[in-house]
């Protein structure tokens, strides 16, 4: 999966290149939009043809929810440090 | 919000289409969507590269501007790990990768379904649109209850486009260019987790 790592970095060279060129750079989204939408209809193609994943649908949602919620907690709370040791003080001073 | 009502639906569309069973074989020898996941990559790339603004930040960047999406990776990947013990089917492996989409459901899920399978990239799918709805609806809530950074934590690569308006309005305007930030680092960074947690470790 090393091509993934260097197709998009020739994406980022080239972005940063042709960053002056609005009619180029203003071709990224809609085809970036594109490449998503297919992409996301070709896994939608997959799980339902797969009748092992569709037998547990309910299952997938339930896990992808424990798993949000954990994240977004987990994140929070390491913000709140990062907040408090590096942000609030010198909002304080400032203010 | 539009934009994921979109992505669901051709998803959707999709998984219909699959359970019909009548599906021509172009679609499901792999061939697309492998060339849509290069050119899906190389687009990011390009819609980052491109982004002066994301640049410039990087050129003046302070320590703390860093330490913010750190803080978020590993507090996210704490909050994951830690309930991946106590799921029957998800092990920690499996918990860290979904937790690596930070709420980029669209690359995350279809990396982690190439590379782990269909099961693990629709958990991705699903629990990172979760995540950011979650930020959309809870915004308040959270800088109330951990502070400032709260939201730009919780939407994750997010907090750059689609959650953006709502750590404007909870967090304050000083808080816009930070959460540019950390949301362009954390985009950058979802490929590279996704396939370092599932290739490597």
């Amino acid at each position: 999966m090393v091509e993934v790592l260097l197709i998009m970095l020739a994406g980022v060279a080239f972005g940063y290149l042709f960053r002056r060129r609005d009619n180029i750079i203003r071709l990224a989204e809609p085809l970036l939009n594109w490449s998503i939408y297919i992409l996301l209809f070709l896994i939608g193609i997959s799980v339902g043809l797969n009748e092992v994943v569709m037998g547990k649908l309910d299952t997938i949602g339930v896990q992808a929810l424990i798993l949000s919620v954990a994240g977004v907690i987990g994140s929070c709370i390491a913000s709140y440090f990062c907040y408090v040791l590096f942000f609030k003080k010198k909002e304080k001073n400032e203010g | 919000m539009k934009g994921s009502l979109i992505i669901v639906g051709f998803f959707v569309v999709g998984l219909m289409l699959g359970v019909t069973g009548y599906v021509p074989d172009f679609l499901t020898d792999g061939d697309l969507s492998t060339y849509a996941l290069y050119a899906l990559l190389f687009l990011v790339g390009i819609t980052v590269g491109a982004d002066s603004g994301a640049l410039d930040i990087i050129r003046n960047v302070k320590l703390e501007l860093v330490l913010v999406p750190v803080f978020i990776i590993v507090g996210t990947y704490i909050g994951v790990g830690i309930v991946s013990f106590f799921m029957e089917d998800i092990s920690f492996k499996d918990a860290l990768a979904v937790g690596s989409g930070f709420g980029y459901y669209s690359l995350s899920s279809i990396l982690i379904s190439e590379i782990r399978g269909e099961t693990l990239g629709a958990i991705a799918l699903v629990s990172n649109i979760i995540r950011e709805v979650t930020t959309l609806l809870f915004a308040p809530v959270m800088v109330m209850a951990f502070g400032k950074l709260a939201p730009i934590a919780a939407g994750g690569a997010t907090a750059m486009d689609s959650t953006l308006s709502v750590v404007k309005k909870f967090s304050g305007k000083e808080y816009v260019l930070i959460s540019i930030f950390s949301g362009t680092v954390l985009t950058v960074l979802v490929p590279l987790l996704v396939m370092f947690i599932l290739e490597v470790l």
